[in-house]
């Protein structure tokens, strides 16, 4: 029986996958994810020159200049390899906090959903407290105590992620527990764990699933938002939110090159929307 | 419905209490010794010892809790080190000029969002529809303070319309309802208004749209019912839904507008948050956090009283 659930579990992850191939914008989307993770992973081999050489005389080339593609920022640094260089820990602030809330709170909302009574009321209340906090004020009030730091600000945004992921889980358990099937597995004998594994997880993967992947524009523009206030990653380390605050004082002068690493979130992010509402149409599921 | 009025009163007393508890305990999440953040670190050792009672850092954690919490709730919240100046008085100046423009950008977003939102619903699956939801996408999708300085190269740079910079003439930071303030409210509104604006629209496409396949919309039809009137039974359905949308927007602006405020120097509490925190002016940063909070906490409860006066089903559940 067990196997038999794991083969129609991975079936329907393929049927989902299978559906996502019929949504040609969700499609353009994943491919643009792709080049852009890409570019960032491999920016030590592709990237024209190194991303922390300064040089006074190269301050604020224009985009297009010969040696440098896309400009020069204000410490004369080659904007086309600091962009690439920063989708490294720009695209890191997107996914990490998103994967560590969704591992977290997938797992106490399946703990609450599934002990249910007082001990998931009690949960669910000091939950509740954090959602008396708007998401950005929670991640700027608990790294602006921790102090500035990428560390800090990457536990500030799964601090904020996971009642979110906690609530939708939880719901999602507390639905599946109370289904005929449930009950007969609990009576032959299964253990509440591999209940929980086999049965229930099923269930609640998929909407938890299409819910982290809606958070992971929140969390890349809130990150960088973290670092464009001085929050999050120090310079001269390259990142795009941080980019974007030393080139203000560039907005001047060369308005086009101080708009660039916003731009790259900003893309970034509408593919990561597009593709989230791709996965839950395919997925079925309303909001 | 007047139990539901207390039981809701009675529901948001123990979330309030938590966040005054994050908000005391934020002190604690700073590292080194709380003392550091309240006194300068070069402070003489006596000056520091009675800080130390002053303060009651020589009680147990609790106590101390208890006893922030009791002057907090007179209008206490200490003294900003950076300022030497009642952290009360600063907040609420800062919170005057957060809430005028979080006010404006929210009312802007929320008009628009419903306008868009229900021309999209309406019709539905138009090029009405594909712009609508377009700029949903973007208005969920831009980064808010790239968008600020989006705005400012283009109409404070190229075209000079208006003012890049602070809520009034010479950098004044009390705020005024005339033409010179107003001038400098444009940018960060519309920049501000954008994020509500995404998510209005989208909640009230899906509803509208739902709504209109509904059979008690057809029936009202086959009676020979006009469109206005129709209209008016779908905005009463709706509006309960878009309500919570909307009061949630406008505590998440009031937290967002740091970014955008920070973007433009604008005089409210975003920027007062941005300072304290580059100052390590502890109290500062708890006070703003805390009254920020507490006015999303009051919102929340005032869309929760509101709804079931126009949906009395709600009361009910």
């Amino acid at each position: 029986m067990s196997s038999r659930a794991r083969i129609s579990g991975r079936s329907y992850w393929f049927v989902v996958f299978h559906q996502l191939k019929h949504e040609p914008v969700a499609l353009f989307s994943a491919l643009l994810l792709l080049l852009i993770f890409l570019a960032a992973i491999f920016a030590p081999w592709l990237a024209p020159s190194d991303p922390y050489a300064t040089s006074m005389i190269h301050r604020l080339q224009p985009i297009g200049s010969p040696d440098h593609l896309l400009g020069t920022d204000e410490l004369g640094r080659d904007m086309l390899s600091r962009l690439m260089f920063g989708g490294r820990l720009s695209l890191l602030m997107g996914v990490a906090p998103v994967f560590m809330a969704f591992v977290i709170g997938t797992s106490i909302g399946l703990f609450a959903g599934y002990v249910g009574g007082k001990i998931n009321m009690i949960i669910m209340r000091m939950l509740d407290v954090f959602y008396a906090f708007p998401s950005v004020l929670l991640a700027v009030a608990i790294s602006g105590a921790l102090g500035p730091g990428m560390m800090n600000s990457l536990f500030a945004l799964t601090l904020v992620f996971i009642p979110q992921l906690v609530r939708v889980a939880e719901s999602v358990t507390t639905q599946v527990r109370k289904l005929d099937y449930i009950e007969a597995a609990r009576m032959s004998g299964a253990r509440s764990f591999s209940i929980i594994r086999v049965h229930v997880l099923g269930n609640v993967l998929g909407p938890v699933f299409v819910y982290a992947t809606g958070l992971l524009s929140v969390s890349m523009i809130l990150g960088s938002g973290l670092s464009f206030l001085g929050l999050g990653v120090k310079p001269p380390e390259p990142e795009w939110g941080l980019m974007l605050n030393t080139l203000r004082s560039a907005i001047f002068k060369e308005p086009l090159i101080a708009a660039l690493p916003g731009a790259m979130i900003f893309v970034t992010s509408i593919a990561f929307n597009l593709l989230a509402d791709g996965v839950r149409s395919a997925m079925d599921i309303k909001r | 419905m007047f139990f539901y009025v207390l039981r809701r009163l009675l529901y948001a007393i123990p979330i309030a209490l938590g966040v005054t508890l994050i908000s005391f305990l934020l002190v604690y999440l700073a590292p080194g010794d709380p003392l550091n953040a309240i006194a300068p670190s070069d402070a003489p050792a006596e000056t520091i010892a009675a800080l130390k009672v002053a303060y009651g850092l020589d009680k147990p954690l609790p106590m101390q809790y208890g006893l922030w919490l009791l002057r907090a709730v007179q209008g206490d919240l200490g003294v900003s080190i950076a300022s030497g100046r009642p952290v009360a008085a600063e907040v609420l100046t800062a919170v005057r000029n957060t809430l005028v423009l979080a006010g404006i950008a929210g009312a802007i977003g929320i008009f628009f969002g419903c306008l868009l939102g229900a021309l999209a619903g309406y019709w539905h699956g138009s090029w009405i529809d594909r712009i609508a939801t377009f700029l949903s996408v973007i208005g969920v999708s831009v980064p808010h303070y790239w968008l600020g300085m989006v705005l400012t190269i283009i109409f404070s740079t190229w075209l000079a319309w208006f003012p890049a910079m602070g809520a009034g003439p010479g950098g004044s930071a009390e705020w005024l309802w005339d033409y010179a303030h107003m001038r400098h409210l444009v940018l960060p509104a519309i920049t501000l208004c954008v994020i509500p604006l995404g998510i209005i629209t989208r909640t009230v496409r899906a509803l509208v749209a739902d709504m209109l396949d509904q059979e008690f919309v057809i029936a009202l039809r086959a009676r020979g019912l006009s469109n206005a009137t129709i209209f008016k039974h779908v905005a009463k359905n709706t509006a309960p839904t878009v309500l919570a949308v909307s009061g949630l927007q406008l505590g998440y602006l009031m937290g967002g507008s740091i970014l955008v405020e920070t973007v433009f120097a604008w005089p409210g509490t975003g920027f007062l948050l941005n300072t304290a925190i580059f100052q390590r002016d502890i109290p500062v940063l708890q006070g703003t956090i805390l009254i920020l909070c507490m006015f999303f906490v009051a919102l929340n409860l005032i869309v929760d009283i509101i709804q079931p006066l126009i949906d009395p089903r709600m009361a009910r559940a």
